[in-house]
């Protein structure tokens, strides 16, 4: 393969600031764009994260008052899902995809722009709920109505920016298909793509599937309460579970594709600190199709206890262990992967073992949530806070700092300092386990989630819990540090930067030009 | 780059391990699903404990691979990588296996599934509708109908007195019922979901408007069982408790004489249902 960057100097001159980042159609600055407003959520998002472990530190209401409690658990929730993982995944999809096909930019330049910028008006939107008359919204991310038909002013603002936010997703996502289906170098067939490449084709049908299904839910939500429709009230001959139906239709793939992303940045740093190639790759492709397809047909497992029939419960019991078998692939794979290689051990390597570990805890924990009859006993308490936790934050959190660390010296032309890197990494894996692996505890010990205040029984472990999450908190600062000062200067990256690493990406130089691959590489 | 250094692999072991001895010094307070009072909790139970150490083999056996290969297979050692991939049959192998024990596990779960959904020949019933924030007890049999609220004082909540033994898990009129009685309980509510638990009795099942839904329970031994409300129910949603209180027949019925006279404290409510 041959990368012949295109360095007609005009193309280097790029506008300044304001013109620069707001009327931004280049991959890169788009990415950049995305992986800063992720950053600024993630500290948003986390700082909610604190005022709730700070309430649950001790038994007794000391700080806020419960429905201010239920707006944080809400506003975290959707801030964290919405606002940091969606949007750093599509950072990483901005700059690495076109550079990993071979491609000059993404297909779709200018509704690159615009899916960008319809983000932080979504946001401020959603977030000036907390400004209003009957506070922000408060029935949980999940929405269920009669519940969050109880919200304030802020309703409205909460459905518009939810579709807001769907939009600004499904368009990112036809942008990385029409990318991806159309852009790719001479000779880069499809089961020659980069499984991150893979991963994200995968990811971008399910946004593209699920996102309007969403829409239409709170859609239905709003005219139920603004023009009379019954959907969802059962006096007027609807059904609230026909929402959670809907809304889990849309939910599950969701957390497919806060999860798919991140197997591909694991299946691209493993190979490379093993210095072996991927132990399966075609098979990885498989699963990850497979788990797409299952995520569809699993839905009612978030509402076993909703009540329904025998046959019900049994189908969606079965087919929800049934997305063990795949996500089991993954994780031999990963560690076949490592058999035998060649390891080191940089920052993004240990996050990414740190991933392989404790998202297969989280998976261990989803498997037990499986069980109809276990899961009536853990639905809605801290189990399940757990279980979602462990994917989420050592699963899709520590798989985007992974690639961070891995790709910023690509990004930035400068290595960050990788003690601080570790120190960083074993201060959030320390406190992430800190934080969420006493969760189960509780939860099993009978504690429901979502309560500002608990039974005695429960307080040994709520602090420590707190203790821990604020540890995470903290270490977090550090991350942001490092990202600053590789950006602003360091050690030169060499344009293989890892000396085991594969693809299209590393043969451009670091940083690679403004512009790349106008001329498309050949791959072999 | 990166050497081999002891107190990497310490820490990586740690890491590891550190869970899992928490795991087993987590037996000061309570850390594990009950066992709980009925037939059908104790499987559940059992369901539990089962797929719980069938995970720990699991991650045992994929763990230990990996911490071998960390240790052992380390450029800083040098150590060559050797360069395999693909291999059908492994590939099968991790696919078929996982399978088999999936449906090991299926079989028990369904089997207390079917157990669990049978709430034919009862011999009593009790309606539980769910408000913003209380019960109401409704026995159909016996014509007795109350709410139940949290009992906990203000006081204790806002810290400004010492809190109880039961704090939040208290409240004024308990739900009475007699032990090794089929209790069927039928939910429903009056304004959002709610979701009535009990751990001990591995009941679980939401309170939906407009809509009844159906459980049984059969205790087997006297004493008070204490649970929450467990589907957000708005502001107060953590104060919504419930306590059951399983008793002989004998006494049971004492308890409906004193019901139906009035007597004890107990209100009969004003929702009259
Ligand atoms: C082996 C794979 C997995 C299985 C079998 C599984 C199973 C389950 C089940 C049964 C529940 C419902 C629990 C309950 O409410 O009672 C659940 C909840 C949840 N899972 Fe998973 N899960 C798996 C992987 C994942 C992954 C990869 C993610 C995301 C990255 C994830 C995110 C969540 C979330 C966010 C919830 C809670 C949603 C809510 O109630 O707000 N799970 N999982
Ligand atoms: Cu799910
Ligand atoms: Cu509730």
């Amino acid at each position: 393969m041959s990368a012949v960057p295109h360095d007609d100097h005009h193309h280097e001159q790029h506008p300044y600031w304001i013109k620069r980042w707001l009327f931004t159609t280049n991959h890169k600055d788009i990415g950049t764009l995305y992986l800063w407003f992720a950053m600024i959520m993630f500290f948003v998002g986390g700082a909610m994260a604190m005022i709730i472990r700070t309430e649950l530190f001790q038994p007794g209401l000391q700080f806020v008052d419960p429905q201010f409690f239920n707006s944080m658990t809400t506003l975290h929730a959707l801030v964290m899902i919405f606002g940091v993982i969606m949007p750093a995944f599509t950072g990483l999809a901005n700059w690495l995809v076109p550079m990993m096909v071979g491609a000059p930019d993404m297909a779709l330049p200018r509704m690159n722009n615009w899916s960008f910028w319809i983000l932080p008006f979504a946001f401020a939107m959603l977030l000036s709920t907390l400004f209003m008359e009957g506070g922000a919204p408060a029935g949980g991310w999940t929405m269920y109505p009669p519940l969050s038909l109880q919200t304030g002013a802020a309703f409205p603002f909460l459905i518009f920016s939810i579709h807001f936010l769907g939009l600004a997703s499904i368009m990112g996502a036809i942008n990385v298909i029409a990318t991806i289906l159309n852009m790719r170098a001479p000779g880069m067939s499809l089961m020659k793509m980069p499984l991150f490449v893979w991963t994200w084709l995968i990811t971008a049908y399910l946004i593209i599937a699920v996102m309007p299904v969403l829409a239409g839910a709170v859609t239905m939500m709003l005219t139920d309460k603004f023009f009379g429709t019954s959907f969802f009230n059962a006096a007027g001959g609807g059904d609230p579970v026909l929402f959670q139906h809907i809304f889990w239709f849309f939910g599950h793939p969701e957390v497919y594709i806060l999860i798919l992303p991140s197997f591909g940045v694991i299946s691209s740093i493993v190979p490379t600190f093993s210095r072996k190639p991927l132990f399966g790759y075609s098979s990885m492709v498989y699963a990850t199709a497979s788990i797409a397809f299952l995520s569809f047909i699993v839905w009612a497992h978030h509402m076993f206890t909703v009540g329904m029939p025998l046959g019900g419960l049994l189908f969606f019991m079965f087919a929800t262990m049934l997305i063990a078998v795949p996500t089991g692939v993954k994780v031999f794979n990963w560690v076949a992967t490592m058999w035998r290689g060649s390891l080191t051990f940089e920052t993004p390597m240990l996050f990414a073992i740190a991933f392989i570990v404790l998202f297969s805890i989280g998976g261990f924990s989803g498997l037990m949530l499986a069980i109809v009859p276990a899961d009536f006993q853990y639905q809605d308490t801290y189990f399940v806070v757990a279980h979602f936790h462990y994917v989420l934050v050592p699963g899709s959190v520590f798989a985007i700092l992974a690639a961070v660390y891995y790709w910023l010296p690509k990004w930035t032309g400068h290595m960050y300092n990788e003690s601080l890197g570790k120190w960083h990494f074993w201060l959030s894996a320390i406190f992430v386990n800190l934080t969420f692996f006493p969760m189960h505890f509780v939860g099993l010990a009978g504690m429901p989630r979502r309560i500002p205040d608990y039974a005695l029984q429960f307080a040994d472990y709520k602090m420590l819990i707190s203790v821990g999450a604020f540890g995470f908190g903290l270490a977090q600062l550090l991350f942001l540090y490092i990202v600053v000062q590789t950006i602003r200067g360091g050690e030169r990256a060499t344009s293989q930067v890892w000396d085991g690493a594969r693809g299209l990406e590393w043969t451009l130089p670091s940083p690679p030009p403004y512009h790349t691959f106008e001329t498309a590489p050949v791959v072999k | 780059m990166a050497r081999w250094k002891f107190d990497q692999a310490v820490a990586w072991l740690a890491a590891i391990l550190l869970p899992l001895l928490s795991g087993s010094a987590a037996a000061l307070p309570a850390s594990n699903m009950p066992r709980g009072v009925t037939e059908i909790s104790r499987e559940v139970y059992g369901l539990h404990m089962l797929i719980f150490w069938i995970c720990v083999a699991i991650g045992v056996v994929v763990f230990s691979a990996m911490l071998y290969s960390i240790i052992r297979h380390r450029r800083s050692r040098g150590y060559k990588a050797a360069q395999f991939h693909e291999s059908t049959t492994v590939e099968i192998l991790w696919t078929i296996a996982p399978f088999v024990i999936l449906v090991a596990m299926a079989i028990p779960a369904t089997n207390t599934l079917i157990a669990m959904d049978d709430t034919s020949d009862p011999d009593m019933t009790i309606k539980i509708t769910g408000y913003q924030w209380k019960w109401h007890y409704d026995y159909l049999d016996h014509k007795i109908d109350f709410f139940s609220t949290l009992s906990t004082p203000r006081s204790q909540i806002f810290n400004q007195e010492a809190k109880g033994e039961n704090y939040l898990v208290e409240v004024d009129n308990e739900v009475v019922v007699p032990i090794d009685k089929k209790i069927v309980l039928l939910m429903t509510s009056n304004d959002v979901i709610h979701s009535w638990w009990v751990p001990e009795l591995a009941v679980k099942r939401d309170a939906l408007p407009g809509f009844i839904n159906q459980v049984w329970t059969r205790i087997d031994e006297p004493g008070v069982y204490r649970g929450q409300c467990t589907e957000l129910c708005g502001r107060d949603h953590g104060f919504m408790p419930v306590v059951v209180r399983a008793v002989e027949q004998a006494e049971f019925d004492k308890w409906v004489q004193r019901q139906k006279s009035g007597g004890q404290g107990q209100q009969v409510s004003q929702a009259g249902l």
